[in-house]
């Protein structure tokens, strides 16, 4: 018979598997069973009844920047003039010295109001000589680190230009933090309003903050002044705080207590606040009044708006949660004039 | 020894990749200081030629491209390949991208029939745009990079880390735009330089410029042996090895320097240079892209456009041109979105009607009109935004004239204090005019359960409002704002107006 006739049987694809040992039996089954094993504990450890698992996100506390009373000084004191450098060294000699204050090495936060893009001549933003004398005064207490910060309500960067904060900071030795989206720390305010809310991470990183604010009125509030400042440490919808404004502003001032504040009420602005941008609203009244009692400070720029104590209801609200008082000439305080006046 | 034309080529496309990235970089508030950040759309001989037939016009920076038109004249279409950001960038992805035998690279290197497209493309925009619209911003290649990076790749790189914004912009179908890149980009696998190649309207604007340049890369037909070696890593794709195609050429200069006879070199024609062939393109195809867009022109004019009505949604950053005007000068590039400082400016989608794809509207939810910011108009290099001062924005110079953008409008339904009974008015506290455009009204009402509330009701004014949409933005309402910005009242338009009375 010729090869060529003979019926071709079986694949012409004819590689076989060699037969396999006992050992590897036991290997190929060691293996399969080991990855059906890994399957199943990525089901125990994966196994959960909510859909989407977070890892936990801390919530910080805010420390209490205050330092210890010392009754040798006045808890107010108000200077007039018109060199704001010389005024801000006066009102700190009169406290005490910058030194009662900041400790060598210490980091200093500054918080101005620099929440608009307007001029300095705007009043809408905290005096830019303020903020760099303050800042000079803390490096030469020794201060390691001087921040200035503030959550704008502008564009941050234009606000911080355009106040002429950012040079004066930074020619002062200070350091300017904007805060970017993801410079927020989840924070406990223990209020009876606000309670977690994100706030600037700057303010959970230093050993002192100074509170900087301006004396503007506040179509809802009345006036902003010290404690209305501390909206401008927290991100987050914030907007809704003026639901309730008195309330929020007496929960902020509860939850951060700064080392010093020094108002600023060298121009300030008596309608159209907070933002302004007119100068015919705008009213020079030369004066920094600096102090530890941030109800006793708002209370004073009062009359400055032409307010009364019952016409700012947060006031009587802080005085009841015990953050100071409105009746500020029961405190002992004092009062200077530089130069001619 | 001749200098490396190549190395020299490189460096050159190595500063101008640098430099378009550089100015791109430094066209925000923080860093811009008068540097002439749209540098690179200025010197764009087709941005000038296109918004020429449609306005008249060689807008201020506009006249730079005369540069490079004149330059072209004398040296070819060396633009492509030694300033053109996208040229440079398609021609680095090609080289990453193809890595096969010589013989092969030097098949698909030959001129190829589909290359006549991008003619025909540029005639299809330029009679548009000699009909009145302008289109050429879809496809110019300078706009088109400009709108990639500064709506996709710039923010995508923010949200890896990269920190040049304070906060992430967003941006309306920013992720649809860099993906026009990324396919130009990943064309490169399939044909070196494909959008220099077959699609580029510049490039075909360039090449026609490059009919008779004095320079060229010449080939001398006796020193040649036709091995090919030329065609290796030629960019154009113009037969160096035969009779060169000058307007397809971007005189790279690879092929002098892969050339093993020394039989190539670019400049003036010798006793035995080759000759050279002209332009390749079929005049009957020619004649039907600019059928085709004659023809085009009435069905988009005819079809609803914000040129034709007003549209709520189109709102127009300040000093824009009435809006006729600006849809025959913006050319899309995005670089107002990018000096922005607070991201209200978005690419539009379909709300002014296909022609007004990807102009500037203001989003206020995104965003608003920073009151004394005046970036946009500086940057624009069209001048469909005028550049003004802030005095003239803002109205100091003319006080009864600020520049309005629309009109802002309360919605009782969300607004807290008229629906809710719940003191707010954070809209009256961000207005930015002085005296302000929103006020308020003292009331007492009786709640639910009789109690007497009293609340701070607010009401805008409409002809103090400047349509800035910071109260939109700022409002509590999240989702949608109870109080929002419309375009009407808007200083750049006759028609799309509301009050009689001027304050």
């Amino acid at each position: 018979m010729d090869e060529n006739d003979k019926k071709r049987v079986g694949s012409r694809i004819n590689k076989v598997e060699p037969a396999w040992s006992r050992r590897r039996l036991l290997v190929e089954a060691g293996i399969t069973t080991a990855t059906a094993a890994a399957v199943g504990a990525v089901g125990y450890w994966g196994y959960s009844s909510e859909a989407v698992r977070h890892a936990p996100q801390p919530i910080l506390t805010l420390k209490d920047f205050r330092v210890a009373a010392n009754t040798l000084y006045p808890s107010l004191v108000v200077v007039r003039g018109d060199a704001v450098a010389k005024m801000v060294a006066e009102a700190l000699t009169l406290l005490g010295g910058m030194q009662r204050f900041i400790q060598r090495g210490d980091r200093v936060l500054l918080k101005p109001n620099v929440g608009w893009d307007r001029q300095p001549e705007q009043a809408a933003n905290t005096n830019p000589e303020v903020v760099a004398a303050v800042a000079h005064l803390c490096r030469e207490a020794g201060a390691a680190q001087v921040w200035v910060t503030d959550c704008s309500i502008n564009d941050p960067q234009r606000s911080f230009v355009r106040s002429g904060i950012e040079l004066a900071a930074q020619q002062a030795g200070a350091t300017v933090k904007l805060p970017a989206s993801n410079d927020f720390y989840l924070t406990n305010m223990h209020g009876s309003l606000l309670k977690n809310w994100p706030v600037a991470r700057f303010f959970h990183q230093v050993d002192k903050v100074i509170n900087l604010p301006v004396v503007k009125h506040h179509s809802l509030s009345g006036c902003t002044v010290a404690m209305k400042n501390w909206y401008g440490v927290l991100g987050g919808q914030r907007n809704r705080l003026h639901q309730d404004i008195h309330t929020s502003i007496v929960d902020l001032a509860a939850a951060l207590r700064p080392t010093l504040t020094i108002v600023d009420a060298t121009r300030v602005l008596k309608r159209n606040g907070p933002s302004g941008g007119s100068l015919d609203d705008v009213a020079l009244e030369n004066t920094l009044v600096a102090g530890l009692d941030e109800v006793a400070l708002d209370a004073w720029a009062l009359p400055l708006l032409e307010l009364t104590v019952t016409q700012v209801p947060y006031l009587a609200m802080a005085e009841a949660r015990g953050l100071g008082t409105a009746n500020w000439r029961s405190l002992h305080w004092l009062e200077r004039q530089l130069g001619s006046g | 020894m001749l200098p490396n034309l190549r190395a020299i080529r490189r460096l050159y496309a190595g500063f101008f990749l640098v430099l378009f990235l550089l100015l791109l970089w430094l066209a925000d508030f923080s860093h811009l200081q008068g540097y002439e950040v749209s540098l690179f759309l200025e010197l764009d001989p087709l941005t000038a030629l296109a918004g020429g037939l449609t306005s008249a016009t060689l807008y201020r920076g506009l006249a730079l491209s005369l540069l490079i038109i004149i330059l072209t004249l004398f040296l070819g279409r060396f633009f492509c390949s030694w300033v053109c950001p996208l040229g440079i960038i398609n021609q680095i992805t090609s080289h990453l991208f193809t890595r096969r035998r010589p013989a092969e690279e030097y098949r698909r290197n030959r001129y190829q029939p589909i290359f006549r497209i991008k003619y025909y493309l540029l005639t299809a925009l330029l009679v548009m745009a000699a009909l009145g619209v302008l289109q050429i911003g879809l496809l110019d290649p300078i706009a088109l990079i400009t709108r990639s990076f500064v709506v996709g790749i710039w923010p995508a790189l923010q949200q890896g880390g990269a920190g040049f914004y304070l906060s992430q912009p967003y941006f309306i179908g920013g992720v649809l735009i860099a993906l026009i890149l990324l396919a130009i980009l990943v064309a490169n696998r399939f044909m070196t330089r494909y959008w220099c190649r077959v699609l580029c309207p510049l490039g075909a604007l360039l090449g026609l410029l490059s009919w008779r340049p004095l320079l060229r890369i010449r080939r001398d037909v006796d020193k040649c042996n036709d091995c090919h070696k030329c065609l290796q890593f030629c960019q154009g794709g113009c037969d160096p090895d035969g009779a060169l195609r000058v307007s397809e050429c971007h005189v790279c200069m690879n092929c002098i320097e892969q050339c093993p006879d020394g039989a190539l070199h670019y400049g003036l024609a010798q006793p035995r240079s080759s000759i050279h062939q002209p332009l390749d393109v079929n005049r009957r195809r020619l004649l039907e892209s600019g059928v085709v867009a004659m023809a085009f022109v009435p069905l988009l004019r005819s079809s609803y456009s914000s040129a034709a009505s007003p549209h709520p949604a189109v709102i127009r950053p300040p000093g824009s041109l009435p809006e006729l005007d600006f849809l025959a000068r913006c050319i899309k590039c995005a670089a107002c979105m990018r000096v922005c400082p607070t991201n209200v400016l978005q690419p539009a989608l379909l709300e002014g009607g296909l022609e007004a794809l990807w102009t500037p509207i203001l989003v206020n939810r995104l965003g608003y009109c920073e009151h004394h910011c005046v970036l946009c108009g500086h940057v624009c290099p069209t001048g469909a935004i005028r550049p003004l001062t802030v005095a003239a924005k803002v109205g100091t110079t003319n006080p009864s004239e600020p520049i309005k953008l629309g009109t802002a409008f309360f919605d009782h339904g969300r607004c807290l204090p008229w629906a809710m009974h719940t003191p707010c008015i954070v809209c009256e506290e961000v207005c930015p005019t002085a005296p302000k455009a929103i006020w308020y009204q003292k009331t007492t009402i009786t709640g639910r359960d009789g109690q007497p509330i009293s609340l701070k009701q607010p009401y805008v004014e409409p002809a103090r409002c400047i349509g800035c949409g910071i109260c939109e933005n700022k409002c509590p309402v999240s989702d949608m704002a109870a109080i929002r910005v419309t375009s009407v009242g808007e200083s750049r338009s006759t028609k799309n107006v509301m009050i009689l009375r001027s304050p």
